[in-house]
Order: structure tokens, then C-alpha cells, then sequence
């Protein structure tokens, strides 16, 4: 036992951050609790969020986590995760809701049992949302995944298209009501815990008094699962094989790595939790819309990535949470400001030129994001491969080829 | 689960499957069109030539990435939106600068276009070299990822720009050209907008051709293009070639965003779609590849306006998106090389 925590001390006497992890979750345990009082301080209190609106920054943080994987941990530059966002939220849509309303079917579900439709518990369909994205995930993976690079990135953004095209119009295949087609699904069912209610748990956290509170609770556990199943994944021999691919295709196929294999599962574990997230964040404002899936999500997602430090998790939830913040609070709040000042300009127009910049200068001064993962950093200061005999832009000098690792 | 996956894989790594497929897809589109004509030929021909005003087009945009792909291997993203921003400010040259009205003469409007182009083409030529010195040069040497990622950023950058200088709505130039039928043959109708179109792009493309075939400068690209180490070493200063190619592909943008506005409409996002499309032409043909790019973004145009215009089981309008990102996804996996390319290392 002293053994044990003698090894924990010694461990936070090397890294500070040991203890920094548990005081951030406990502060977010507290957080709808802490709102209240922050939100009257002087200067800042009109710039902390709503507790709803947290809900919604660790649904899109926890979908950069997911983006991680396959962008940051394999090096697969995916241009069309909003895709998964939308499996994901016409999973939950599909099973919890009265879409199809020719079937009634009843599962756990915090809804009355009256009501027409397919009506899983939403713990459920979360569950499901995430293995249909996985399997969504596969499907795209397989006929794209033998290509490299920038063929991938444009493959995928195709499906990101596609998706929502798609979905817009998919309210008659052959006469069969698929997806509503541009009025979306709604309303899907809450998250609620039907059989608890006797504790005193809500039935349904749409009805709750505590709605917010409620669905941020769960919404932060979501977050900490996410996190963990990342951190883990990325320490496992799966996660090892994805490094290696990112740093030398060519190398890890020699090593024994199989590309295809290691690639699909990149692709299917990393839309599993995009699955999750669209799922849980549709649940929470109750409804799937087709004009929510549009390829500026895909850049909002990757900006995080980037904004983070790919394949650095603690930076991805970082950046993630700042980029998420100002879209859905702090640029309208800071707009309202600035018209306040007597100035005619809105920020919120200008969102995403603002993360073309924010993209476009990490890139240039310091592309291994605000937390680099040391590993990537290194690989973005030495470089990994394609090192040319002659260097371009110090013009006339020769690299030397041998002193790099390629 | 993995053994059931390992087998799927190993069908589809099968180059007799997957060619038997693609052939049959191609099948499948050639007994469509041959339908459609037997059911309706002079119908299928005017819709054939909205087909070749889109392609000509797509063509001059596929072109300006196809030229920078062919020699930085990047894509690069922020063309669609210089195209778009150049078809704004053309639109500023006509109508506010120049004054030119849907009443104003035929000559007067050619003088008035040339002298648009007069302005856009160093402009945007510039804009668009720029834009590779300031985003593109510092990241020669990062892994291959981090300009693609910056390219995406700088899209949104000019993408914003545009809408800050001209907010949501749209222009158009439609109604400086005359409308309806420019000459007839037999049944066939002409329209002036391809006349216009084809006036503008043709030109273009021959210097385009002149510049890379036949002078110095064209030739240093070349040979960047075919290896960029061994003409660095051969003496060709690689930085100016790079700069020079983005100087062509912006002039390339600027005549493709003066065509589109007198064609169609024009805002800011118009590009990004547009430039989708384009990239998909210049897959199509086989990036890298000139001729190829031209080739694809005619198939894209008639794909389009086919799929739009033509009665018999097309899918319609709504579904023209899904259609050209299904024909980039197909071409990627059935023939990663483009109609003319040659075999890429990328689609190994």
C-alpha cells in the first residue's frame, strides 16, 4: 500500500499534471453549481457559458477526440467526419423517435408507451449509434483507404458531401420515408433513467427540472469515457501500429504492420465516438436536421485537432473546448461587445475565416499545437521522410540525408 | 470480425474484381445515355451543349490545380475561392467601374470584358502567388499533411474575404450577353453563352499550351514538376517556377471567374463547390496532367447537365453533388490513375 502511493508521489514529483487531472475533473463535476456565482463576477461574468451551452462544447470536444484518432494518432487526414456526426444523430433519430411510425416498439424507453414509432433507450442507441458510425466508418474506410495522403483527404470530404445530400433527400427511397428529408427528425427522445425513477433519478431529463444540469453530467461522464478509451488505445499495440504508420508507412509495412487492417480500425474507432457524441448532442436538443451536417463542421472538428496538437489528447480537449466555446458563446458574446463599443462588425459572420487564421498560423509557427505531443513535435521540428538532397528554400544548401531518419 | 474483414479486403484487392466493376459502372452509364438519346436526340444534344459551356468552365479551373498539384503535390484548396473572389471583383469592374448595363451594345460589352480581364488577370495572378509565398513556401519541408491543412485554412481565409467585401448575395453578369440562340444547325441551337464561353476559354487554353510548351519558363515547370531535385540541381531556380505556376493558375482563375459571372451567378461560397468539382475534373483526367484536366472537366460537365437536364431516369439537380463525389470516389478506387494519367506512387 505504501508502496503504491510512494509510487504515485514519485510519479507526481516528475509530472505536476498528476494531480492537475483530478482537480479539472472534480471542478467539472461542479461546474453547473460553479455557473450561478461565476456568471455575476464583474468584467468576465458575461463571458462564462450556460451550463446548455457546455453540453454542446463536450459533444463537438468529444467528436475532436475522435478525430484525434484518425487524424492526429494515424495521420489519415479525414475531411468528412461530420459524416459520422450525422450517422450518429439519424441513428439516435431512427430508434428514438416517431420516424417510423408504422412500427410501435418499446424498449426502456423514457417515453409513454402509447406512442407510435421505435422507442429504444437512449442508453441504448447511444451504444448502437456508435457501433452503426463503426460500421459506416468500415464501409467509407474500405474503398478509400489504399490511398495516401491528400487522395484520402478529398475522398473523404466527397462522403462528407455526400452525406448530407443524401440525408436532404432521403425522405422517399423507392416511397420509403428514410430521413424526413430537409424537416429532419424530431422530436428524439431524452436521455432519462425510466427505471430509477422510485430514487428519485429523473424519468426523462427533457422534462427535468434540471434538464441542463442533467444532460452535462452525463455529457462530462461521456467525455471522461472518450478520454480514457483514447489514452488507452493510444498506449495498446493498435494505437503503436497507428504511430507507426503515421511516421513511415512504408517502414511499418516492412515491420510486419498490416496497413488496410490497422487503417480500417483507425477510421472505424475514431467515428464510433463521432457516432456517440451525434448521437447524445441530438438527443439533447431533440432533433436531427440535414442543414446541421455541413463540411464547415468537418473544418470546425479539425481545427480543434490542430488548434490541440494532433494526436496530443489533453490538447485536443483543450482546443476543443476553446474552439467550441466561441462558436457557440464567447465570439456572439464578444460581438455583442464590440456593438456595444459603437463598432459595426459581428465576429460571428466571419467564424470560420476567423479558424482559417487561427488553422492557417498554427500551421505556420507552431504546427505541434497549443499541447504538442512530444512524439509529433519531433516529427514536425526533424521531419520524418521525403527529406530531398538539395533544400528548397534555403536555396543552394545541400541537407544532409544521412544525419536525417529516413 | 477481422478474419470476415480480412476476406472482404482480399476481394477487393483482386484487380479482375475491381476492374469487372468499374467496367460495369461505366456500362451502366453508357446504356442510360444511349437511352436517353434514342428517346429524345435533339433534346440530348442542347442539353449536350449546357454540358460543354459547364465543362469549358470547369475546365479552366480544373486546370489551375492540376498545374499546382502537378508540381508541389498539393492541393490546393484556396483556388475555388480566389476563383470566386475574382468573379466578384469582375463583377465591381463591370458594372460599378465600367457601368455597363443589359442595355449597353454588344461591342461595348466585349470592350468592357476585355478590359475586365486586363485588371483581374495580374490581380488575382498575384493574389494567388502570394498566397503560396506568405501560406504554402515556409512549409516546404513539414510533413505532407500540414500545407494540405493550411491550404484548407487559407480557403476559408479568401472565402471570408469575399464575403466581408461583398457579403451574401449573388451577381451575375447573365444579362451583359444576349440571350437565346447565336446561330442554329438543323435543329440544334447554339446559345450565346456557349459562343462567349468558348470565345474567352479558347484563348486562353492556347496560351496556356504556348507558355508551357514553348517558352523557357514553361519548361523550367516541366521539368519541376518531373523532379523537383534534379532541375534544382540543373540550375532552375525552383521558388520563382513555383511562384510563376501560381502566377498562371491565378490569371486561369481570374478568366474562369469573368466566364462564370457573364454564365451564371457568383458569391462567395460559390468557389468552394465549384472548386470541388474542378479538383474531381482534374482527378478525372489524371491530375498533373493538362490535357487530362480539360478532358475530365468536360465529363463532369456533361455528367452534370446530363444528370439535370436529360427525362429518363436521371436522378435530378438535387442529387448532382452526390453524383460528382460519387464519380471522384470511383475513379479513386477503380482507376487511381485519371483517364490520362500516368501510374502515381498515390494510388498504389
Amino acid at each position: 500500500m505504501t508502496g503504491r502511493i510512494d509510487r504515485v508521489r514519485s510519479r507526481a514529483g516528475d509530472n505536476p499534471n498528476v494531480w492537475l487531472v483530478p482537480a479539472v475533473i472534480v471542478l467539472g463535476l461542479l461546474y453547473p453549481f460553479l455557473e450561478d456565482p461565476l456568471s455575476t463576477l464583474p468584467l468576465i461574468g458575461d463571458f462564462v457559458p450556460t451550463t446548455a451551452t457546455v453540453v454542446v462544447m463536450i459533444a463537438f470536444t468529444m467528436m475532436a477526440v475522435g478525430l484525434n484518432i484518425v487524424v492526429g494518432y494515424c495521420g489519415l487526414l479525414d475531411l468528412g467526419y461530420v459524416a459520422f456526426y450525422a450517422v450518429g444523430a439519424y441513428t439516435a433519430g431512427w430508434f428514438a423517435s416517431q420516424q417510423f411510425e408504422q412500427v410501435t416498439f418499446h424498449f426502456g424507453s423514457s417515453v409513454d408507451n402509447d406512442k407510435v414509432g421505435i422507442h429504444v433507450s437512449m442508453w441504448l442507441v447511444l451504444i448502437i449509434a456508435g457501433l452503426l458510425t463503426m460500421l459506416s466508418g468500415i464501409v467509407i474506410g474500405l474503398p478509400t483507404l489504399r490511398l495516401r495522403g491528400d487522395y484520402l483527404a478529398i475522398v473523404t470530404l466527397g462522403f462528407g458531401e455526400i452525406v448530407p445530400v443524401v440525408v436532404r433527400n432521403g425522405d422517399s427511397f423507392g416511397g420509403f420515408n428514410l430521413t424526413n428529408g430537409t424537416f429532419g427528425i424530431s422530436p428524439i427522445d431524452a436521455v432519462g433513467f425510466p427505471l430509477l425513477s422510485a430514487i428519485g433519478l429523473p424519468e426523462n431529463f427533457q422534462a427535468s427540472d434540471n434538464r441542463a444540469r442533467w444532460y452535462y453530467l452525463v455529457a462530462f461522464l461521456l467525455l471522461l469515457f472518450t478520454i480514457f478509451c483514447s489514452v488507452r488505445l493510444r498506449d495498446s499495440r493498435l494505437g503503436r501500429a497507428w504511430i507507426a504508420i503515421r511516421e513511415d508507412e512504408t517502414a511499418a509495412a516492412a515491420m510486419g504492420v498490416p496497413l488496410m487492417k490497422t487503417k480500417t480500425w483507425a477510421y472505424a474507432l475514431g467515428a464510433f465516438f463521432g457516432g456517440v457524441a451525434g448521437a447524445y448532442y441530438a438527443s439533447f436538443k431533440s432533433g436531427a436536421f440535414p442543414a446541421d451536417f455541413y463540411f464547415n463542421i468537418s473544418v470546425f472538428l479539425l481545427c480543434m485537432v490542430i488548434l490541440g496538437g494532433m494526436g496530443s489528447i489533453w490538447g485536443v480537449t483543450v482546443g476543443g473546448m476553446i474552439l467550441a466555446y466561441l462558436n457557440f458563446s464567447g465570439l456572439s458574446t464578444i460581438g455583442s461587445k464590440i456593438q456595444d463599443a459603437g463598432l459595426d462588425f459581428d465576429p460571428t459572420k466571419y467564424q470560420f475565416g476567423i479558424y482559417g487564421i487561427i488553422i492557417v498560423l498554427m500551421m505556420l509557427f507552431r504546427p505541434a499545437g497549443l499541447i504538442p505531443e512530444r512524439r509529433h513535435k519531433v516529427e514536425f521540428e526533424e521531419g520524418v521522410h521525403d527529406t530531398p538532397f538539395y533544400d528548397v528554400q534555403t536555396e543552394g544548401a545541400l541537407t544532409d540525408r544521412d544525419q536525417s531518419d529516413d | 470480425m477481422s478474419d470476415a474483414l480480412n476476406r472482404v479486403l482480399r476481394v477487393f484487392r483482386n484487380p479482375r474484381v475491381v476492374n469487372g466493376i468499374g467496367l460495369a459502372l461505366v456500362g451502366v452509364v453508357g446504356v442510360w445515355l444511349l437511352v436517353n438519346f434514342v428517346k429524345g436526340p435533339q433534346e440530348f444534344v442542347n442539353v449536350a451543349i449546357d454540358g460543354l459551356t459547364r465543362g469549358s468552365i470547369y475546365g479552366v479551373v480544373a486546370l489551375g490545380y492540376t498545374l499546382v498539384y502537378g508540381i508541389l503535390q498539393l492541393i490546393n484548396f484556396a483556388h475555388g475561392d480566389v476563383f470566386s473572389l475574382s468573379g466578384l471583383v469582375a463583377s465591381t469592374m463591370l458594372f460599378s467601374v465600367l457601368e455597363l448595363t443589359g442595355d449597353s451594345s454588344n461591342l461595348v460589352v466585349i470592350g468592357g470584358i476585355i478590359v475586365t480581364l486586363a485588371v483581374t488577370i495580374p490581380l488575382f495572378a498575384v493574389v494567388n502567388a502570394t498566397i503560396e509565398r506568405v501560406a504554402y513556401r515556409p512549409l516546404r519541408h513539414a510533413p505532407r499533411l500540414t500545407p494540405l491543412i493550411t491550404a484548407v485554412g487559407m480557403s476559408f481565409i479568401v472565402s471570408n474575404i469575399s464575403l466581408a467585401l461583398y457579403g451574401v448575395d449573388y451577381e451575375s453578369g447573365s444579362d451583359l450577353i444576349p440571350q437565346g440562340a447565336a446561330f442554329t444547325i438543323g435543329e440544334i441551337i447554339v446559345t450565346w453563352k456557349l459562343v462567349f464561353a468558348l470565345a474567352i476559354i479558347v484563348p486562353a487554353l492556347i496560351a496556356l499550351s504556348w507558355f508551357v510548351g514553348y517558352t523557357r519558363q514553361g519548361k523550367a515547370m516541366r521539368a519541376v514538376a518531373q523532379d523537383t531535385e534534379a532541375s534544382a540541381m540543373m540550375g532552375i531556380n525552383v521558388n520563382r517556377t513555383i511562384s510563376v505556376t501560381f502566377l498562371i493558375a491565378g490569371a486561369l482563375a481570374a478568366v474562369a471567374g469573368l466566364v462564370f459571372l457573364l454564365e451564371y451567378n457568383i458569391r462567395y461560397d460559390t468557389g468552394f463547390e465549384l472548386g470541388l468539382i474542378a479538383f474531381t475534373a482534374a482527378v478525372l483526367g489524371g491530375i498533373g496532367n493538362l490535357a487530362g484536366a480539360v478532358l475530365g472537366a468536360l465529363v463532369i460537365g456533361f455528367v452534370q447537365s446530363f444528370n439535370e437536364g436529360l427525362t429518363w431516369f436521371a436522378p435530378g439537380g438535387d442529387w448532382t453533388r452526390s453524383i460528382v463525389f460519387g464519380i471522384l470516389i470511383a475513379v479513386l478506387v477503380f482507376r487511381p490513375q485519371g483517364l490520362l494519367g500516368e501510374q502515381t506512387p498515390e494510388g498504389a
